[in-house]
């Protein structure tokens, strides 16, 4: 009996737990249209599965590259900063410091024309035309000195490119090289002889420095009090500037827009330079005048020949930044919208005054 | 883009005193009491005369001011942006299991998104009877189930391969949460498609800019993944891929696709950046696995620890952390004091979930000397988390990802904790 009544017990608890067992479909959503699957349905596989038509060659890839890619990625794929270095490393793999890129580690082509094409340029991602990802992918092949410089990359010659790492891989293999000696029973007592240590976080110290951020957020309250004496003893001696009122609704509206200026430009409290210049104080400042920003030659120069940023400069800029700084870094196509324009100026503005 | 695990020239920091005093008028408080009556009771509080907030002040409500310091934290060093970057849960400070989701960490690729539920697609397409797009409505009126799955970025740990980095469990652990996931099972979804007998892998892509995507053979997708859009009660919140996100229990959270947009049936997998240069594991030699989806088990004590150094002196004291498996569930912690001599046996404070994060307390009698604190997991298949020598003895210092190691705290006398290596 008790034995029965258990088994009745484990099975009524496992029906309730159990996930929805469904006997037919229940007829939810509608079929995706042909139009709305190819829009979507970018990627590519190795075996080539999912690669559109198209050529590329690596000098068209050079230019592009600059364009798009460098000011990250730098001029020879090489890296700035932090940013992913994409060449060289060859023979690296088994040192104490690998170099992983898409020369010495990336298994597949595909996964280089896939990525590029779904998910760059970073924040102007599915921009690229796919004889533009074939350009990109084979100068990223030459920064890697697998292919020469007349070197043309298509959907046709894709397959024939080998990826020096290709073999460096294998499946997951846990199961057979660890978990046999990892499931051992554990000892419990008198484990090993003696303890020591053998090396301390406190050494290297790279740990984030949270008292100085306490530390900030105390001393911030004073400053504001200094702040907010100041205007009593201050009397304008000089007549100030006139502030133009915003309109709230449409900074509101060039903060939506300057959604795709972020990945390389910061604007507001604490912003710096990053990819870009930082936008604080953007109106009025000379062209090319961000202390500390690498810019490219013609906006310095434009900036020498006493250019300034103005709305009307901007918005002249932001519809086609090419024709208006010739070779300027800024990786972006501009805006079409002039609404957009208009309104990330406005954005803008709010943090010029 | 990338996360870099060898760090930048150090900088002198001062965090540790900071909490250290802190603690220390905590600690002062207590001393008083037994010096002589204790104003906070023998004198009118003003909190016990005046009235306090009447409902509605906060509309939904935020953590007190008190506890402004249990925030995700970044670590600056490790990436070129955070637009493209990770920062870590303060599990040092929380206990139980599940995580609140404004605390719970960020990884994105591209940055977090706003999408909203009216915009959102999903849709499924390649070797199914039926190519089908889905609405956010369309998901609700599915069978819906509720599960708790812990998540961990296949990098936690990974700045620990080289040596003992980063001095709190928040740094060394905290690429991880755990909530409790209301959807529907992507079982349902790909069923209501039809796979075709040849269909062996599915792909998810993400929404975003970044497009994540990802391979999962088919057997782990019918089993238990979730197409989710609840987390502990709530809608997710935009960082965690609001609407909708997949849940792969016990596999890396990469896999986890945040604004989930599409789930394609293929026969091969697709070997996507994010499976190929990222989440590999390059091996001493040079080799490196791929595929290496689930989680092993793993434990770390969360306090005491170098965030929550010890401020009441020797007598009782909680030693309390986390475990989890991505194999199954923990059925048991065992807690060293002395650096792995000897081991006791912690006391679970739940039986161990599938998948899911277990909380376990070790109720100790400090004698005030020093400790090097150390856990170790078991879980239900066996398996007993290995000590970072172990790990190096096969996979070298390479790896970044899935390093499970036992950790060790060193515990002085006065109470402070240090993220330490020994032998």
């Amino acid at each position: 009996m008790s034995k029965y009544r258990k088994l009745v017990i484990t099975t009524a608890l496992a029906a309730l737990v159990a996930s929805p067992v469904l006997a037919e479909k229940l007829g939810l959503g509608r079929a995706a249209l042909p139009e709305e699957v190819a829009a979507w349905n970018h990627d590519v596989r190795p075996d080539g599965l999912g690669l559109p038509e198209g050529t590329g060659s690596v000098e068209d890839g050079e230019t592009i590259f600059s364009d798009n890619c460098a000011m990250c990625h730098g001029e020879f794929a090489e890296g700035v900063d932090n940013w992913p270095k994409l060449a060289g490393g060859m023979g690296t793999l088994d040192r104490d410091d690998p170099l992983k890129t898409v020369g010495s580690y990336w298994p597949y082509l595909s996964t280089t024309w896939d990525y590029i094409n779904r998910s760059m340029p970073f924040g102007n991602a599915q921009t690229l035309t796919p004889d533009e990802v074939y350009a990109i992918v084979a100068y990223i092949l030459y920064s890697n000195d697998m292919v020469d410089d007349d070197f043309v990359l298509s959907k046709e010659t894709f397959l024939d490119v080998e990826m020096p790492n290709a073999d460096g891989f294998i499946i997951d293999d846990r199961a057979e090289t660890e978990y046999p000696q990892f499931s051992q029973a554990p000892c419990m007592e008198n484990c090993k002889a003696e303890v020591k240590v053998t090396m301390r976080a406190a050494v290297l110290d790279v740990t984030p420095d949270v008292a100085g951020d306490e530390a900030a957020a105390e001393m911030a309250p004073a400053a504001e009090e200094e702040a907010a004496a100041e205007p009593v003893a201050a009397e304008p001696v000089v007549a100030e500037p006139v502030v133009v009122a915003l309109d709230p609704e449409l900074v509101d509206a060039g903060k939506k827009v300057f959604k795709k200026c972020k990945a390389c430009h910061q604007v507001g409290e604490g912003a710096a330079n990053k990819v870009g210049p930082q936008l604080n104080h953007l109106i009025g400042r000379t062209l090319g005048g961000e202390e500390g920003f690498k810019y490219s030659k013609t906006i310095v120069e434009m900036g020498e020949g006493g250019q300034v940023w103005t709305e009307e400069a901007l918005a002249e800029f932001l519809s086609k930044p090419k024709s208006y700084i010739a070779k300027t870094k800024m990786s972006f196509a501009g805006l079409k919208k002039d609404k957009d324009i208009e309104a990330v100026t406005e954005y803008l503005k709010s943090f010029s005054q | 883009m990338t996360v870099r695990f060898k760090g930048k020239p150090p900088s002198r920091r001062a965090f540790l005193q900071g909490a250290l005093a802190s603690g220390g008028a905590i600690a002062g408080a207590t001393a008083a009491s037994a010096a002589g009556p204790d104003p906070l009771i023998t004198e009118k509080q003003e909190w016990a005369q005046a009235t306090g907030e009447g409902v509605d002040a906060t509309p939904y409500g935020l953590p007190i001011q008190f506890e402004s310091d249990v925030v995700r934290r970044n670590v600056e060093w490790l990436t070129a942006d955070t637009i493209s970057s990770i920062n870590f849960t303060p599990i040092h400070a929380l206990d139980g299991t599940i995580t609140p989701q404004g605390c719970a960490f960020e990884r994105h690729h591209s940055g977090a998104i706003e999408l909203r539920k009216e915009d959102f697609r999903l849709m499924i397409n390649g070797l199914v009877d039926r190519e089908l797009v889905f609405t956010y409505a369309d998901l609700e009126r599915f069978p819906r189930v509720t599960r708790t799955y812990f998540l961990e970025c296949a990098a936690n740990t990974g700045m620990e391969w080289a040596g003992a980095q980063l001095n709190g469990s928040q740094f060394t652990h905290g690429m991880i949460h755990n909530m409790e996931y209301t959807g529907v099972t992507l079982r349902t979804l790909l069923e209501e498609a039809g796979v075709k007998p040849e269909g062996k892998w599915v792909m998810v892509e993400g929404a975003d800019a970044s497009s994540n995507a990802r391979s999962i053979p088919l057997e782990k997708a019918m089993d238990d993944c979730l197409v989710a859009f609840k987390a502990n009660g709530e809608a997710l919140r935009m960082e965690h891929g609001y609407p909708v996100r997949l849940c792969v229990p016990g596999w890396e959270g990469n896999m986890w696709v945040k604004w989930l947009r599409r789930i394609e049936v293929g026969d091969a997998p697709w070997e996507s950046r994010e499976e190929t240069s990222k989440y590999t594991d390059t091996l001493e030699d040079g080799t490196s696995r791929k595929w290496t989806w689930v989680m092993d088990a793993k434990s770390v004590v969360t306090s005491p620890s170098p965030q929550m150094p010890i401020t009441h002196g020797k007598g009782p004291l909680v030693i309390t952390g986390l475990a989890w498996s991505g194999r199954g569930a923990i059925t048991g912690v065992d807690v060293s004091i002395d650096g792995g001599k000897n081991w006791k046996e912690a006391r679970l404070a739940a039986p161990g979930q599938d998948m899911a994060l277990t909380r376990f307390y070790l109720d100790h009698d400090w004698d005030g000397s020093e400790m090097f604190l150390q856990s170790r997991a078991k879980d239900s298949t066996g398996y007993v988390q290995p000590t970072k020598t172990q790990l190096r003895e096969v996979r070298g210092l390479n790896s970044i990802y899935h390093n499970n190691c036992i950790q060790t705290w060193w515990v002085k006398p006065n109470g402070e904790a240090e993220n330490v290596e020994v032998s």
